[in-house]
C-alpha cells in the first residue's frame, strides 16, 4: 500500500466527512432539545443552496451577500414551519409530528419541482475556493480545508450557545421537562422556536458547503445528506453535538475506505450507512457519545 | 380539539404534497373523455430527477412535432405526457397511467434506458406499441415486440468510443467508471470493453471497472484509484450531472487523463456543472445540427432554432423521429388501432427522418451512424461521424 496513496483516500475521507459533521450538528442539536426528528433539515440544506444559487445567478449579489442571506432566509423558513407543522402538534403523540415532518420534506421537495424546475443547476464557485494544493502527493481543494474548518468553528459556537449561555441553559431545561420550564418562568415556545431557527441556520450554512463541494442542484439534492447525516448523527448519540461530529467523520471516512479498498462494494455505499444505523440501533442504541443520558442537549 | 387540529393539518399537508407532485402531470385528475376523432399518443420522458434535462429536451422535439404535423388520417393528434422521475418505479407507473387512464393507441419514450426496459413489458402486456427516442441497451427491444427506437444501440456505440480511443487518442489502457444501477451505463461499459479489448488485442488493457451508485455525489475514491493505475483513457458512462461532477473532481486530484463518454453526456448540465474541467471531454451522440443527414434535417434545425431560441440537440431531434414514425406507421396502417401500428411500425423501412435514414429491423432497433462531439470553448463541436 502506497502510503500518499492511503493518505489521498482519508483527506477524502474527511472532506466528505466534514460535510456530514457539518450537517448533522442542526439535526442532532433539533433532536436533542425537542425529541424531533426534523426530515425537512436536508430539504432546508436544498432550500438555502437555491437561494444562494438564485442570489448569485439572477439577481447578482456579491456571494457573501448570498450566502447571509441564503442563512437568515433559510433560519427564517424553519421558524414558519415549527410554527406551520410542528408546533399544532406539540402535546400530540410524538409519531404524529415525526409523520408532519415526513409531510414537510415531501412538500419542500416537491414544492421545489414546481417553483425551480426538475433540471440540474449549476453552482458559480469562486476560483479561490476550487484552487488544488498539493502537500506530499495528496491533492486536497481549498474548500476541502475550509469545510473541517467551518464544522469547528460552528461546533464551538453551539457549544457556548448551549453550555455557557442563559439561553443554552433554557434549552436544555426545556429538553427535559416543557412543563416544569414553564413553571420557571421560560417561555418554551420562544425558546423552541429560537433551537429551530439555530438548526435551520445549520442545515443553510451546510447546504451552502454542499453545493460548493458538489455544484450541481436540484430539488432532491437534499434527500440522501439528510439520510445520510440521520445516521451520522445517530451513530455518534443522537442529541450530542461532539457526537454528531464524531459521527459525520467516521461515517465519511468509512464510506471512502470501503469503496477504495473494496471496489466490488462501490454500490452499496449507501448500504453501508443504514448498516451503521442498523447496528448502532441494535448494539449501542445511545450512540458513540451517547453515554451521558442527562446532559442531552 | 387537539387531535381534530392534528388531523385536518396532516390531511392538508398529504394532500399539498400529492397535489404538488402531480403539477408535472397537466391531465392530473378527472376521468378523460375519450372521442373518436382523436388520436392520442403518450409520452413517458424523465421531467424530473437525475435525467431531467434529456427528458425535456426529448419532449421540446415531440412537441414540435405534433405542432409542424398535428393531424394524421384527418384526425387531430394529442399528446399526453407523464413525468417518470428518473425512476424505474415510476417509469411502469407511467405507462400504465398512460394506457389505462389516457387511454394512449402508442407511445414514445424513454430516455433512459432503466426507465425503457421498466415501461415495456408494461406496454406489451397491455399490447400497446412504443417508441423509444433514445434507449441505446439493446435489451430495450429484445423480446419485446411491442417495442421499438429511433436510435442505434450500445454495441455500436461503445465500439465507436473504444475505436476513438485507441485509433484517435492512441490509448493503450483504459479505466470504466459506471453507475452500477442504470442499464444503460453498465451495457455500454461492457460493449466499450469488449471492443476495446478487441483493438488492443490485450485482455489487460481494461485496467479496472469501477463502480458508484445512482445518487452519489462523491467520486474521490474511485478517482483516487484512477490516479493510481494511470490509464491512458477514463470512459465514464453515466449521467451528465454524474459525469460533469467527477470529471471536476478529477481534475481536482490532478487526473489529466481525457475522459471519454456516451450519448448521456449531451445536455447543457454537462458543460454548465463541468465548466472548465469538462474542456477537451469526448462523446458519441446520434445527431449534430452541424452534421445534417437529410433534407427534413436541415428544415428541422431551422425550424427549432426559430421556436426555441437555441441549437437543436440530438435528443429533440430524436423525440421528433419518434413521433413521425408512429404518425407514418398509423397513415400507412389506415387505422389507429394500437395492433395495426405496432404491425406497420415493424414494417417500417427507409423513413427519412431529422437523424437519418430509418429502417427497424427484426428486433425492432434502427441502425444508424454515430457522431462525435468534443467540448471546446463551453460549446459541443462536431468532430466525425462514424457510419456501422
Amino acid at each position: 500500500m502506497d502510503l500518499a496513496l492511503f493518505f489521498q483516500h482519508l483527506a477524502n475521507g474527511i472532506s466528505l466527512g466534514s460535510l456530514y459533521a457539518l450537517i448533522a450538528i442542526g439535526y442532532t442539536m433539533v433532536y436533542g432539545i425537542l425529541r424531533l426528528i426534523n426530515f425537512a433539515h436536508g430539504d432546508l440544506l436544498m432550500m438555502s443552496a437555491y437561494i444562494v444559487f438564485y442570489g448569485m445567478l439572477v439577481f447578482a449579489l456579491p456571494w457573501w451577500l448570498s450566502v447571509v442571506l441564503a442563512v437568515l432566509l433559510t433560519a427564517a423558513l424553519g421558524m414558519g414551519i415549527e410554527r406551520a407543522a410542528y408546533r399544532p402538534l406539540r402535546d400530540s403523540p410524538r409519531i404524529s409530528v415525526l409523520i408532519s415532518a415526513i409531510g414537510v420534506s415531501f412538500f419542500l421537495q416537491n414544492l421545489g419541482i414546481v417553483v425551480f424546475g426538475g433540471r440540474a443547476k449549476a453552482v458559480y464557485r469562486p476560483a479561490w475556493l476550487a484552487a488544488t494544493i498539493d502537500i506530499g502527493g495528496v491533492s486536497i481543494t481549498t474548500l476541502a480545508l475550509l469545510i473541517p474548518g467551518v464544522t469547528l468553528i460552528l461546533l464551538l459556537m453551539l457549544s457556548h450557545l448551549v453550555y455557557r449561555t442563559k439561553t443554552g441553559m433554557a434549552m436544555r431545561a426545556v429538553s427535559r421537562d416543557y412543563d416544569t420550564a414553564r413553571l420557571m418562568g421560560i417561555d418554551v415556545d420562544r425558546i423552541i422556536s429560537f433551537t429551530f431557527v439555530t438548526g435551520s441556520a445549520l442545515a443553510a450554512v451546510g447546504g451552502i458547503m454542499w453545493a460548493l463541494r458538489y455544484p450541481q442542484i436540484h430539488p432532491m439534492i437534499g434527500v440522501m445528506p439528510g439520510l445520510k447525516c440521520f445516521v451520522a448523527a445517530v451513530f455518534g448519540g443522537i442529541g450530542n453535538i461532539p457526537g454528531a461530529v464524531l459521527g459525520g467523520f467516521l461515517l465519511g471516512i468509512g464510506e471512502i475506505m470501503l469503496v477504495a479498498f473494496i471496489p466490488n462494494l462501490a454500490g452499496y455505499r449507501d448500504a453501508f450507512a443504514f448498516v451503521i444505523l442498523i447496528l448502532t440501533l441494535l448494539f449501542r442504541p445511545t450512540g458513540l457519545l451517547g453515554e451521558k443520558m442527562a446532559e442531552k442537549v | 380539539m387537539r387531535n381534530k387540529r392534528t388531523m385536518i393539518l396532516l390531511a392538508v399537508l398529504l394532500v399539498a404534497a400529492f397535489v404538488f407532485a402531480g403539477c408535472g402531470d397537466k391531465e392530473a385528475g378527472g376521468e378523460e373523455e375519450v372521442t373518436e376523432d382523436v388520436i392520442r399518443i403518450g409520452v413517458y420522458e424523465p421531467m424530473t430527477g437525475d435525467s431531467a434535462a434529456g427528458g425535456q429536451m426529448t419532449w421540446e422535439g415531440i412537441q414540435l412535432a405534433n405542432e409542424l404535423y398535428p393531424e394524421v388520417l384527418g384526425k387531430q393528434v394529442r399528446l399526453f405526457l407523464e413525468d417518470n422521475k428518473t425512476d424505474k418505479v415510476e417509469a411502469a407507473n407511467a405507462v400504465n397511467r398512460l394506457i389505462e387512464h389516457h387511454k394512449v393507441v402508442a407511445i414514445i419514450g424513454s430516455y433512459g434506458s432503466s426507465m425503457s426496459m421498466a415501461g415495456g413489458p408494461v406496454a406489451q402486456e397491455k399490447g400497446i406499441p412504443v417508441v423509444g427516442c433514445s434507449p441505446t441497451n439493446p435489451l430495450v427491444t429484445l423480446g419485446n415486440d411491442y417495442y421499438f427506437r429511433v436510435c442505434f444501440i450500445d454495441p455500436f456505440q461503445g465500439r465507436v468510443m473504444a475505436q476513438y480511443a485507441f485509433e484517435s487518442l492512441g490509448a493503450e489502457t483504459a479505466v470504466i467508471i459506471r453507475n452500477v444501477a442504470d442499464d444503460y451505463a453498465v451495457g455500454l461499459g461492457n460493449y466499450f470493453q469488449e471492443a476495446f479489448v478487441e483493438f488492443t488485442g490485450s485482455e489487460d488493457s481494461i485496467l479496472s471497472v469501477l463502480d458508484y451508485q445512482k445518487g452519489d455525489q462523491d467520486f474521490t475514491a474511485q478517482l483516487t484509484t484512477v490516479k493510481n493505475l494511470n490509464p491512458d483513457v477514463v470512459f465514464a458512462p453515466g449521467s451528465y450531472g454524474d459525469s460533469a461532477l467527477m470529471i471536476r473532481q478529477a481534475r481536482e486530484l490532478g487526473i489529466q487523463q481525457p475522459f471519454l463518454g456516451g450519448d448521456t453526456w449531451e445536455a447543457p448540465e454537462f458543460i454548465e456543472v463541468g465548466g472548465e474541467a469538462v474542456e477537451g471531454a469526448v462523446l458519441s451522440t446520434h445527431y449534430s445540427p452541424e452534421a445534417t443527414p437529410t433534407a427534413i434535417s436541415e428544415e428541422f434545425v431551422q425550424v427549432y432554432k426559430e421556436k426555441f431560441g437555441k441549437e437543436a440537440n440530438a435528443f429533440a431531434a430524436l423525440g421528433f423521429d419518434a413521433y413521425m414514425v408512429i404518425l407514418d406507421a398509423i397513415e400507412r396502417a389506415g387505422s389507429a388501432e394500437p395492433q395495426a401500428i405496432r404491425d406497420a411500425l415493424a414494417a417500417t423501412e427507409n423513413f427519412q427522418g431529422v437523424t437519418g435514414i430509418i429502417t427497424l429491423d427484426e428486433n425492432g432497433d434502427a441502425t444508424k451512424s454515430a457522431v462525435i462531439l468534443k467540448v471546446d470553448n463551453g460549446e459541443f463541436r462536431y468532430l466525425t461521424t462514424v457510419n456501422p
